[in-house]
């Protein structure tokens, strides 16, 4: 039988299996269909809920103007799947072709497809974690429970970590009135992903809402009263603070436990996948019937030498998993790549802050336009003389041309003039990231095509 | 074909009912250089991603001399130019401050709160339609519309129109690049006009503050910017949307098959004004652009200086964004057309001409029964930017309430 | 009813919200709010928001049914 007749069984009566009910799991299931799959197809999720969006969650959701439960994700078309929800996927038997339920099921496949993503990373003392007042936000229950508690009348709100969802909370309890101390390991806001540079602006914005932003320490315990209700955090500086509610924000985890012992390439830093989607064993081989997308996936990125990106992003999760599904049904000659350009948003403090390409790759920065004292500018990071990344604050208008300046491998710094150019940035600075291992970058190739279909990559000359 | 005789042609006036088969030429080279310099975008992408590069002006002083420098007052008027004339951080600036009491953030249901009166206004236009076997679609209802819309909009007396369709009219026909200096002095002349009425306007205003966004900026912008932009306002409110109404009118009336499937089906209007935005574009295209620096787009470098022209009518017709683009089809999926540009210069009445477009098409295809079109192509008025046609005569056979 | 918002694409063009002000919001100059359940009332508004973004980058459900297996009936 060859390949190709292989192929056309699969796509008329195959069978499917989704670890994972979520936007990537959805949107995947879709594109199956929309490309004429006509098998079965099944819907494992651990939650009780249908594929829900959460960068509302930390959003309007905390601001009152969204409820939690009305996040479900509208439908691009009828995907006719059994669902199998509030029930986790327990371990993999890839010999057997089977998943084993939490409930003792196992669901067969001739495909599969993991799409489990991440989930909060707890606090590390678990009888500090379990006090009432101590929440993590990742779960439209999480969510839930953190809007009644925020809206029940606290005084003092203390965030542990000040990354994106740790911001975009502190964001929120400022908006609705609430006292909140904000404890952040690193020297600034957002450090990790833009750099020093940049947090020092998302420093400003927090004093400037009235945020209690402490830098540099870590807290070291939560302590609570006598019936089990947080009552104050003290911090390594050796202060105390007195709060009611802490928001624990220390990132994620994969969600790849389960997968242990199965042999294929899952580990805290994700599943290992090539370009196609399709997962690694621990030795290295791809695999032809496994696939994965979405948070969960680490793959590798032409543009960024190669090496294996997992990337925690609403638009790469929805355009991996057509890029999985498209892939999972068709022949070889036929697949694509996943070659999207990292992308991600935050709103926090009244700001929309975008960012295209790798800024944390980044060894120099100018901003570009705009000014960084006006908290509205563009700031470009360049590596060994190369554009390759770009992050925007209230200028999303602009993040398309720097996207393809990214694309193109574009020279680095922008010499050329520009609207909203300020003289006194031109010069490149160091971005001021707290890690030195960071992966390198290349440049050895350029991104080609509008679409995701068209999408392809383009070897260039290296650049001296 | 050479390049000199094709923009020649594009702007002449015996080309203006059907453009499009010269912007298929123009397309066959995305960016193409003409013999005084300028250069043509006419390709989809390209059109879009210059629009989006910061290394192109909205500000025509950075043309070197010797080119048209649109949008630019000359000294002696006093007037600044308005805000499409200039680029961030002036630009953002101004925008952001007229926004204020026009959109949201801070004004969110400043046009949702104009529906009722302009549902009003839509009624007694068709009313008066009752006894007719035929009207002017634009004298009798494209021209009156957003005519009183942009006048409550800026808080303008309605009684004041004539006066300043004259001005309104010679200010739109110099963004004309055929306008010739001639088209030019009376435009200084008319800005000149009409910004002496609005001072005395605005400066009432200020004093006796009334309805509109005229009161609500008088106290936050110099009596110089805030003529500047009540006067780009004016005009273009009166312009623009009176081409959208009209071209909407006669495609539709070009395409009986899909008249009778909006008579089925009335919801089919929303994305239809989309379909006509993409393929009767009331701004054809933006000759007012400049490089700030070498651009190269499409194996071509644009040189520093130069004039760009993006043509946005030409780009909505690209084969390589939309299938089957000369096919006028409200079912357009991923509709993404530049009628309204993009970018930080994208039209700022937009939000305005949809609710217009929203509350006038469906009802005018509702009440009123047409027999045919009396000239086709009509007569057009002499403007290749804000293209649209002068008169469109209709003969019509029934009004329903 | 449904929708969300692709906001890598939104630019923060802030059609839907002149359009649908019940359902859009603007949070400061640029970033969008949208509310991802809507009732019958909006459907009208929400399909003109939808239609006009320019980056089209607003994807709307109609259809209201739950899906099976799922929440209130706890698997």
């Amino acid at each position: 039988m060859s390949a190709d007749t292989d192929v056309e069984i699969l796509r008329r009566r195959g069978r499917i299996v989704v670890v994972g009910a979520s936007l990537a799991g959805l949107r995947a299931a879709e594109t199956l269909r929309d490309k004429g799959f006509t098998g079965s197809l099944t819907m494992i999720g651990d939650e009780p809920y249908e594929p829900y969006d959460r960068p509302p969650l930390s959003k309007q959701a905390l601001l009152g103007r969204a409820r939690p439960e009305d996040t479900a994700l509208p439908r691009r078309r009828d995907i006719d799947a059994e669902w199998r929800l509030g029930v986790a996927a327990e371990s993999l038997d890839r010999a057997a072709k089977q998943v084993r339920l939490t409930n003792g099921d196992t669901v067969p496949y001739d495909r599969l497809l993991i799409t489990t993503g991440t989930r909060a990373r707890p606090w590390f003392h678990p009888e500090e974690a379990a006090l009432d007042g101590v929440f993590g936000l990742r779960t439209r229950d999480d969510s839930a429970r953190l809007c009644r508690k925020l809206t029940g009348g606290v005084s003092r709100v203390l965030v542990i970590g000040a990354g994106f969802t740790g911001s975009e909370v502190a964001s929120a309890c400022r908006e609705l009135g609430l006292d909140v101390t904000v404890a952040e390991r690193g020297p600034a806001p957002l450090v990790g992903a833009l750099g020093g540079v940049i947090g020092a602006v998302a420093d400003r914005l927090q004093r400037g809402h009235g945020v209690d932003l402490r830098c540099g320490v870590s807290v070291t315990a939560l302590e609570g009263d006598d019936v089990g209700r947080l009552r104050r955090a003290h911090l390594s500086d050796g202060s105390v603070i007195d709060a009611e509610v802490a928001v624990v924000s220390l990132g994620a985890m994969r969600n790849t436990e389960w997968l242990a012992g199965s042999g294929v390439a899952a580990g805290p830093r994700g599943i290992a996948c090539d370009a196609g989607c399709r997962v690694f064993d621990v030795n290295g081989i791809v695999t032809d019937d496994i696939y994965a997308a979405g948070d969960v996936a680490r793959s590798p990125h032409p543009l960024f030498d190669y090496q294996f990106l997992a990337l925690e992003h609403w638009g790469n999760a929805v355009e991996q998993a057509e890029i999985a599904a498209h892939n999972m049904i068709c022949a070889g000659p036929d697949r694509r790549p996943h070659l999207w350009l990292p992308m991600f948003w935050s709103t926090q403090f009244g700001v929309n802050i975008k960012s295209v390409g790798v800024p944390s790759l980044g060894d120099q920065l100018v901003v570009a336009q705009g000014a960084l004292a006006e908290a509205r500018f563009v700031a470009v990071y360049g590596y060994r003389g190369r554009v390759i990344a770009a992050v925007s604050f209230d200028g999303a208008k602009w993040l398309g041309f720097y996207e393809q300046q990214i694309a193109a491998g574009a020279p680095f710094p922008p010499e050329y003039r520009a609207v909203d150019r300020r003289t006194e940035m031109l010069h490149p600075v160091d971005p001021a990231f707290p890690d030195p291992h960071l992966p390198t970058h290349g440049a050895t190739v350029t991104l080609t095509g509008h679409s995701p279909s068209e999408r392809r990559v383009a070897f260039v000359p290296a650049h001296a | 074909m050479t390049s000199g005789t094709l923009i020649t042609q594009i702007t002449d006036y015996a080309n203006r009912a059907d453009p499009y088969p010269l912007y298929a030429e123009l397309r066959k080279i995305p960016v193409r250089r003409e013999d005084d310099g300028s250069y043509l975008v006419s390709t989809y992408y390209e059109v879009r991603s210059l629009a989006n590069d910061p290394r192109l002006s909205n500000d025509t002083t950075n043309r070197p001399p010797g080119y048209a420098r649109v949008g630019q007052p000359e000294a002696e008027s006093g007037l600044p130019p308005s805000f499409i004339f200039t680029d961030p951080p002036v630009h953002d600036r101004l925008r952001e401050t007229i926004n204020r009491p026009f959109g949201p953030p801070h004004s969110p249901r400043f046009l949702d709160g104009l529906r009722g009166e302009l549902a009003t206004v839509v009624t007694d236009l068709l009313d008066a339609f009752e006894g007719k076997d035929q009207v002017d679609i634009v004298e009798d209802f494209a021209y009156p519309l957003p005519v009183t819309a942009i006048c409550k909009v800026l808080g303008v007396p309605r009684e004041d129109e004539p006066r300043f369709h004259v001005w309104a009219d010679a200010l739109a026909s110099s963004l004309d690049p055929q306008a010739g200096d001639d088209g030019q002095a009376k435009a200084q002349q008319a800005r000149q006009d009409m910004g002496a009425y609005l001072a005395d306007l605005i400066e009432t205003k200020r004093r006796h503050p009334g309805p509109g966004i005229l009161s609500a900026l008088a106290p936050d912008m110099t009596p110089a910017d805030l003529e500047a932009t009540a006067v780009l306002l004016l005009v273009a409110g009166h312009e623009t949307t009176v081409n959208a109404i009209t071209n909407t009118t006669l495609t539709l009336l070009r395409h009986p098959d899909v008249l009778d499937r909006l008579h089925k089906d009335p919801g089919l209007a929303v994305p239809l004004i989309e379909e006509v935005l993409r393929y009767e574009p009331p701004v054809q295209f933006v000759p007012w652009t400049t490089a700030l620096a070498d651009i190269d787009v499409a194996d071509t470098t644009i040189p520093k200086g130069a004039p760009v022209w993006l043509m946005l009518a030409a780009a909505n017709r690209d084969p390589k964004r939309f299938k089957d683009p000369d096919r006028f089809d409200p079912g357009r999926k991923d509709n993404e057309h530049l009628g309204f540009y993009t970018g930080i210069h994208y039209c700022f009445g937009a939000p305005l001409a949809r609710i217009e477009l929203h509350v006038a098409v469906p009802e005018l295809f509702r009440r009123v029964t047409f027999s045919r079109l009396l000239e086709d192509p009509p007569p057009y008025r002499a403007n290749a930017v804000l293209r649209g046609p002068r008169h469109l005569p209709v003969a019509i056979e029934a009004l329903t309430a | 009813m449904r929708l969300v918002v692709d906001l890598n694409r939104c630019q923060g063009f802030a059609q839907c919200v002149f359009l649908a002000p019940d359902v859009f919001s603007l949070h400061g100059d640029e970033a969008l709010l949208f509310s991802p359940r809507f009732d019958e009332a909006q459907r009208d508004r929400v399909e003109k928001a939808a239609a006009a973004c320019p980056v089209q980058a607003i994807l709307v459900d109609y259809f209201d049914e739950p899906t099976k297996g799922a929440e209130p009936h706890v698997g």
